[in-house]
């Protein structure tokens, strides 16, 4: 395609200026983590000597390892049960379409708009009735419900685009359902299942409502909850704070760096179907 | 409906077409082939259904029963129609969270819309180069990072002392440099920045997927035409991306309606309300005042706000198929 000197020049210009704005916060951040603790260090300045103990300060201050494990454990309570279940019911809904198929998805789709607010006080009351209050189960239990408009809608998306004749050519051949399933569609969904994993996993890390609301102990709860409660008790002292957000935020960009081809190359491929 | 699922599978209705004598045996066996496999393939169903109606729906209808009732969460509950109602209208605190949370949209949604659509149909023809694919990660980090953090960081950027009053004093716009986020006239537009911030990767990324998804040939057959690039925007860039942009309107209109994370970090709703939103006032009401009747009535309300608004979206941007 032909493109001109100046466009190519406007375009890079603009491109580099918006990576510059996404950027320079993560910078400022980290630049303000190196300052001595409870100073108020300004700007990008590079500090004199710059402390790197704020980040083993911040570190144990969070008690950071029990914060991972809670967080690994709400993740493992979380994505690969709502990746199976939103798989069976995109599969039946987009592929086999069984009688009432359409009032079962509208119904799903219902709950797509639903901001957690909505519903976050009867949660609570539920969740209390039930006696999970301040446990992990408080945040995994509903993240599994709160998915499922989503997921299932971008798993039935996925099975929509399946030709029918792939499934008629496996039960020419003998294939029942579940094999159908699990030897034809579940290996072609994978590019579909990893990039909803992704996102899964980081809006469990990143979910904070429920667990401000649902559990006092940041050591029950995701990372960015417990972020909250760090900010909540060590806010006044920038450095350290900066550090510890630091910390919370890293495992997020490098499971999206790790990912990040699968993740683009799947929205690029237009599975986003809103 | 049962043609409509009939020509589903073209197959099938070869089978059925020749016309012989076990014509109606074996309408019969199918028929009873396809509810088999309807019942087996509802079972599927099952699963997402339960959490979704134990989680979801279930909260979904107290909510709406809770609104009818004064309540404080422990003691005894009284019945009092429609008052939580009315009071939303009555009290400015209520109205207002309501307003801020529609003024948040500007921010949102339309700024990472406008901005992304500009930007990705700049740099749509080099979309392949090593800039441009750099650039898709780091556009894409605020989308990946806790929304808390995000908050964290801007707080620290838009105080006082911030990097943002420091640009700005460089550039020689020192005499307006405030907190931005303790000014009562500032509060809602800083709180909205942030927003913006976080939805501009996504919004850029997702329509630029579109745009690479539109057949060259249609720009150079308006090159041909002599259209200029304004034209060709309009003409072909921005009716080929319908469904992106509805998809990130949508996507960041109900992110700007049930703002809590940023706001909660960054200005707790205020100063003097002026960051207020539904999501927080919900929490505020519900956990803090206890009052559980009153916090649901809004976010009733609040709900039936955001499907107001997102639903004409959607039938906006739905592409006619």
């Amino acid at each position: 395609m032909i493109v001109s000197r100046r466009e190519r020049w406007l375009g890079h210009a603009l491109l580099i200026l918006l990576m510059a704005v996404t950027v320079i916060p993560f910078i400022s951040l980290f630049v303000t983590a190196l300052h001595e603790p409870g100073t108020y260090p300004s700007g990008l300045e590079w500090p004199e000597t710059p402390y790197w103990s704020n980040f083993v300060d911040a570190f144990q201050a969070a008690d950071m390892w029990a914060l991972l494990w809670s967080s690994v454990l709400i993740e493992l309570g979380v994505v690969p049960a709502a990746l199976l279940i939103a798989t069976l019911a995109g599969f039946s809904l987009g592929h086999l379409r069984p009688p009432g198929h359409r009032w079962i998805f509208l119904t799903f789709v219902l709950g797509l708009t639903l901001p957690f607010q909505a519903i976050i006080v009867p949660l609570y009351y539920q969740m209390r009735d039930l006696q999970l209050l301040n446990t992990r189960w408080a945040i995994i239990l509903p993240l599994l419900g709160l998915y499922m408009p989503f997921a299932v809608m971008w798993m039935r998306a996925h099975f929509v685009t399946m030709p029918p004749d792939l499934s008629e050519a496996a039960r020419i051949d003998g294939a029942n359902t579940w094999k159908l399933f699990t030897r034809v569609h579940v290996p072609l969904s994978r590019p579909a299942l990893s990039s909803l994993g992704i996102l899964m996993f980081l809006w469990t890390w990143n979910q904070f409502l429920l667990a401000v609301v649902l559990v006092d102990d940041p050591k029950n709860r995701t990372m960015a909850g417990a972020l909250g409660a760090f900010q909540g008790q060590w806010g006044t002292d920038v450095p350290l704070l900066c550090a510890g957000s630091l910390l919370i935020l890293t495992p997020t960009l490098l499971v999206f760096l790790a990912f990040q081809r699968q993740f683009v190359s799947a929205l690029m491929q237009g599975a986003l179907k809103g | 409906m049962n043609e409509m699922r009939t020509t589903g599978a073209p197959g099938r209705r070869e089978v059925a077409a020749p016309a012989s004598t076990s014509l109606e045996a074996r309408r019969r066996a199918l028929k009873a082939r396809r509810l088999r496999r309807g019942w087996a393939a509802l079972g599927l169903v099952v699963p997402a259904a339960f959490f979704y109606v134990i989680f979801v729906l279930r909260p979904l209808v107290l909510t709406v029963q809770y609104s009818f009732y004064d309540w404080n969460g422990v003691g005894a509950s009284t019945f009092v129609g429609a008052e939580n109602y009315t009071r939303l209208v009555e009290k400015p605190e209520l109205l207002g969270s309501i307003v801020n949370a529609l003024e948040l949209i500007i921010y949102f949604s339309f700024v990472p819309v406008i901005l992304g659509l500009l930007t990705a149909a700049t740099i749509r023809k080099f979309a392949a180069s090593r800039l441009a694919l750099v650039s898709r990660t780091v556009l894409f980090l605020p989308q990946v990072i806790p929304l808390v953090a995000a908050g964290i960081m801007w707080t620290w950027l838009l105080a006082t002392d911030g990097l943002v009053n420091e640009l700005m004093r460089l550039v020689g716009l020192g005499s307006i440099t405030r907190a931005w986020l303790g000014d009562t006239s500032t509060a809602l537009g800083a709180v909205g920045v942030i927003g913006a911030w976080v939805a501009l990767g996504l919004c850029l990324l997702l329509l630029l997927s579109g745009m690479t998804k539109i057949d060259p040939a249609l720009y150079e057959a308006a090159r041909i035409d002599g259209a200029g690039a304004v034209r060709e925007f309009f003409a072909i860039t921005l009716p080929s991306v319908r469904q992106e942009i509805g998809v990130c309107v949508t996507v960041t209109v109900i992110a700007a309606l049930a703002a809590f994370d940023i706001v909660y970090i960054s200005t707790q709703g205020g100063p003097a309300n002026s960051t207020l939103v539904p999501g927080l006032e919900i929490y505020y009401l519900g956990f803090f005042s206890r009052e559980v009747g009153q916090a649901s009535a809004l976010a009733v309300v609040f709900m039936v706000l955001v499907l107001a608004v997102v639903l004409p979206i959607q039938r906006l941007t739905k592409e006619e198929d």
